[in-house]
């Protein structure tokens, strides 16, 4: 059996579930069965994947099955960027289905999530397998609507039904533009197979319409700035598992139908696309880190912050085109590498994070940081996972997140040689908007951390949060043994990558995993090296010695006593930093950028005894000057032509007659 | 026996670095009383001041975590780790290679990062006003401080110190536009991270001025000694990095032999007295700013940074 053949068996199995999830839905066993056929499904098929990227790099097999279009069928093929990216949608896949053992025991209403959750994961697997473009945008919008049903669980939440409504017509906006690229792609005779597409020159007119339509379609899906505007209300919407498999993984899925379309199927790039690629991903790091800092929604704090790492991928995808039209094939190879390296690394920690709120909700029924603080007590090995997930986001070393970032710095360092004027200020000002959202990243998860874990609990609710069951926390100890291996052995990763960029752009970084002591050495080990283990090696090494050294020869003595607070403890917890007030000198510096700010303030005069009160009002610029417009012009539309629907017979039939007339006069002029 | 003598420099480099890095706090706030016509506590007060802290038990607050009690050793090694990997009396040392300067930045990240984290664990106000107000400076800081990393490696052509020390020790630099602009962002970064003035003052414990402070409020005996002495080594990590990148005379290169390592040992006691004084003649000058301000400072360094970079990408000899 051919490895397309297995994965497919894998999605039927997949899709079997999902039926029999449907069958058994109000049975109290269908949440256990339903996980464990997804967690050992996923499991064994990321088993396989890995078998076949370590055994037989490079390879690709294709079938086609009598399905779809009569003429056409419906083609799968498993090359190396596709075996990748089903690497990363079914760890993630087999993550969230191993945390879905344990936290889906609490779902109110299990039968609206366990059939669209198997089928969900199925479409993510199917359209990365799609060979043709009739599949690929057949499976996509299946993907995009088993996930909408997945948002619309608890559909008797306004807040839910409105997120659903955006992303529907967000989602259905995205499909549209896809399939007007895969018409300009295959051409008037209608050519769908991917083969074919690759097969055809493409004008530059219609490779650059293609273009703009790919950002707008795979962009809208994976939330590029300023197309994010459903992401950060239909990801928390959903069941925890279901928004790290959104944020994680979906988004993913979005990023591989942008690479598939633009570094496979539409030939030799031009050199201005990297510059609108550039553009867009540093606007949507930066944009989205600092949304991400003004939120107090834990859940929603962490989807914004996917818009931002999204922003990372395409920085890394925007300068792999720059090189690869200035025939720099192996700093394209780097800039690819370190994309697709953040791409895994996103997929683990944004799960990890994902299922840490998750749990902080299991335990405490709340999402906002302004209602918890003082879990690190009450749930140790949360926290701790938390932490770790934190530390990788926020691309501090030794965990895997400052290995991809770093990679994408070393790729820009490699960019004073390109030729055009344009990309010579674009690149190093990309360079300094990645390097400014690093550094809010981290603000933004010391926030998060610190609100949500530290210090003293503001409600009862937090008080008294319990411990997660085994499984929630095996998935996230999972995930956060994983950022620890990918940070401090990135040298495997990017070997593994290695098929990848050898098809996609025909050159490789060098091996690494021959390099001694395992450091990874991008270009030639003068001008940049670095060696996570070595580093992680060091840190252990030397605070442990530290520790020990004091303990041993200087003093243990410890005495637990009230809080100092320079003499004037207060014991209210309200007395806390809280979310708001902890963002606010950074919303002063930057917030004007994202958001228009209103501060007013309510103070009494004297003798009043009303409260004083302090009020900020955030509004996004981006939806006040884009989307508003659309939607009061909607709303307009719809206003004066609901008058058509009170007319008498008569006038309707004059309406058809002169369409009709209408139209023969159209295409009479036209021939 | 290469290795051996090669791990000794090494191990050399790390317990040189401990030891000085106490000594350059002192003789800044020597420099700093005496030019306040005040007698100052003697230049070895830092060393005592650590040992008084090791020797103290610690008072720890009701509700403090774990994480609380590991965070002053994991800031005070990754700091060292970093100050470790910078070149000071020489280039070439065995394990320069585990991180290049961008790692290094990143280092000093992951230690602030813990640090913001422990002042908001008791669950005090001040607590929360440090962390907040330094990962405001820290995140203007950073971007500012990885531009004049882009400066620095764009015209060595490598990111690793060891290479950039040596390279900048040629003959072929020249005098650029770009390395003015980046050095004195690179000033203006190590004041602000560093807590100095005009940025933070260092000896402050009035509640509204302070950053630094307010976030280790809590902290008592061994523990606030880890943490003053990851502030030690900081201060020492950023004068090491000015020194040898902008001041590499001397740096004895791979492989030297003794005559050379001691040599680059004085060449290197020489430079961290000189910019102590002066770092202490800055301070004794200025007037700490406002904290939105600093925004305005920092804003400044990070263009100074930009521009640096965009000059080299315009051309690689500027």
């Amino acid at each position: 059996m051919t490895p397309v053949a297995v994965l497919l068996w894998a999605i039927a199995a997949l899709l079997g579930t999902a039926v029999m999830a449907v069958a058994l839905s109000r049975a109290a066993v269908a949440t256990q069965l339903v996980y464990s056929a997804c967690a050992v499904i996923c499991g064994v098929a990321l088993l396989f994947l890995l078998v076949h990227l370590v055994g037989q790099p490079g390879s690709t097999t294709s079938l086609s099955l009598p399905l779809g279009l009569p003429w056409l069928g419906a083609h799968f093929r498993l090359d190396p960027l596709a075996t990748f990216f089903l690497i990363v949608v079914d760890l993630g896949g087999a993550a969230a289905s191993v945390y879905g053992l344990g936290y889906g025991r609490h779902e109110t209403a299990p039968h609206r999530v366990l059939p669209f959750f198997a089928a969900f994961l199925a479409g993510m697997n199917l359209v990365v397998l799609a060979d043709d473009a009739f599949t690929f945008l057949l499976c996509w919008e299946f993907m995009s609507l088993t996930s909408w049903a997945l948002v619309m669980t608890h559909h008797q939440d306004k807040e839910n039904t409105r997120a659903g409504y955006i992303y529907l017509v967000m989602a259905s906006f995205g499909t549209l533009a896809l399939l007007l690229a895969f018409g300009l792609l295959a051409g008037p005779d209608g050519h769908y197979g991917f083969a074919a597409i690759r097969a055809t020159e493409h004008t530059p007119a219609v490779a650059g319409l293609v273009l703009a339509l790919a950002l707008l379609g795979a962009g809208s899906k994976a939330g590029l700035v300023p197309l994010h505007v459903w992401l950060p209300l239909a990801h928390p919407a959903a069941p925890s598992h279901v928004s790290a498999l959104m944020s994680g993984v979906m988004t993913k899925v979005a990023i591989y139908g942008f690479v598939r379309i633009v570094f496979d199927l539409l030939g030799q790039p031009a050199w201005w696309w990297s510059l609108v690629v550039l553009f867009l991903g540093g606007i949507s790091t930066v944009l989205g880190v600092i949304y991400a800092l003004m939120q107090h929604d834990l859940k929603r704090l962490l989807a914004y912050h996917t818009v931002e790492n999204i922003g990372i991928i395409y920085i890394g995808l925007g300068l792999a085109l720059a090189f690869q039209t200035n025939a720099m094939n192996g700093a394209a190879a780097l800039a690819l590498a370190a994309a697709l390296f953040h791409v895994l690394n996103h997929s683990i920690f944004k799960s990890l994070l994902f299922f840490g709120a998750g749990a902080v909700l299991t335990a405490t029924h709340e999402r906002d940081m302004e209602h918890l603080g003082g879990l690190i007590h009450r749930m140790p090995y949360t926290s701790f996972a938390f932490l770790v997930g934190c530390v990788a986001i926020s691309a501090l070393p030794p965990l895997n997140g400052f290995v991809s970032e770093w990679l994408t710095f070393q790729a820009i360092l490699q960019s004073t040689n390109l030729p055009q004027w344009s990309l010579k200020i674009m690149v190093p000002a990309v360079g300094g908007l990645l390097a400014l959202s690093a550094a809010l990243a981290a603000a933004c998860f010391v926030k998060a951390f610190g609100v949500t874990f530290l210090g003293r609990p503001r409600t009862p609710a937090a008080a008294q949060a319990q411990e997660v069951d085994r499984f929630s926390l095996g998935a996230m100890f999972i995930c956060a043994a994983l950022c620890l291996l990918a940070g401090i052995l990135p040298g495997l990763v990017i070997d593994g990558l290695a098929p990848v960029t050898l098809s996609l752009i025909g050159d490789r970084m060098p091996v690494q995993t021959s390099i001694p002591w395992l450091s990874i050495v991008p270009i030639t080990a003068g001008r940049s090296s670095y060696n996570g283990l070595l580093v992680f090696a060091f840190i252990a090494f030397s605070a442990s010695l530290a520790a020990y050294v004091i303990h041993r020869f200087a003093s243990r003595a410890l005495r637990r006593a009230p809080a100092w607070d320079c003499g004037y403890p207060d014991l209210s917890p309200v007395t806390q930093y809280t979310a708001s007030s902890f963002a606010q000198p950074i919303r002063r510096v930057f917030g004007d950028l994202a958001f228009r700010v209103r501060e007013k303030l309510d103070m009494p005069p004297p003798g009043d005894i009303r409260p004083a009160r302090f009020i900020a009002t955030l509004r996004d610029r981006i939806w006040d000057t884009l989307y508003m417009p659309v939607v009061r012009a909607v709303n307009f539309g719809a206003d004066h032509l609901n008058r058509l629907q009170f007319l008498t017979i008569r006038r309707y039939l004059n309406l058809v007659f002169l369409t009709l007339i209408t139209l023969l006069l159209v295409l009479a002029i036209w021939r | 026996m290469a290795v051996i003598l090669d791990l000794l420099v090494q191990g050399a480099q790390m317990a040189l670095v401990l030891l000085l890095a106490p000594l350059l706090t002192g003789l800044v706030r020597k420099t700093k009383a005496r030019l306040l016509r005040r007698q100052g506590a003697p230049i070895v007060q830092p060393y005592r001041d650590l040992l008084r802290l090791l020797r103290k038990e610690v008072v720890l607050a009701e509700n403090a975590s774990w994480l609380f009690r590991v965070a002053p050793y994991l800031i005070f090694a990754s700091t060292w780790v970093a100050a470790a990997l910078v070149p000071t009396f020489a280039t070439g040392l065995m394990f320069n290679w585990t991180a290049d300067l961008i790692a290094i930045i990143a280092l000093l990240g992951s230690a602030r990062f813990f640090l913001a984290l422990s002042g908001m664990d008791i669950g005090t106000s001040f607590g929360g006003i440090g962390s907040s107000r330094e990962v405001m400076i820290a995140s203007l800081a950073e971007p500012a401080m990885l531009l004049i990393v882009f400066t620095v490696a764009l015209i060595a052509g490598s990111t690793q110190l060891s290479t950039v020390s040596a390279f900048m020790a040629s003959p072929s630099v020249g005098l650029r536009m770009s390395l003015a602009l980046a050095l004195v962002a690179l000033i203006m970064v190590a004041l602000a991270e560093n807590a100095r003035i005009p940025v933070d003052n260092p000896s402050s414990h009035l509640e509204v001025t302070m950053v630094h402070e307010a976030m280790v409020l809590e902290y008592s005996g061994r523990h606030l000694a880890m943490i003053e002495f990851g502030g030690f080594l900081k201060l020492l990590l950023y004068v090491s990095l000015i020194a040898s990148v902008f001041m590499p005379w001397g740096i004895a290169d791979h492989a030297a032999g003794p005559v050379e390592y001691a040599f680059g040992a004085i060449a290197y006691l020489i430079k961290l007295a000189l910019v102590g004084v002066l770092l202490a003649v800055f301070e004794t000058a200025i007037a700490k700013m406002r904290v939105f301000r600093v925004s305005e400072f920092l804003g400044a360094a990070l263009m100074l940074g930009l521009l640096g970079t965009l000059l080299l990408f315009v051309s690689r000899s500027l």
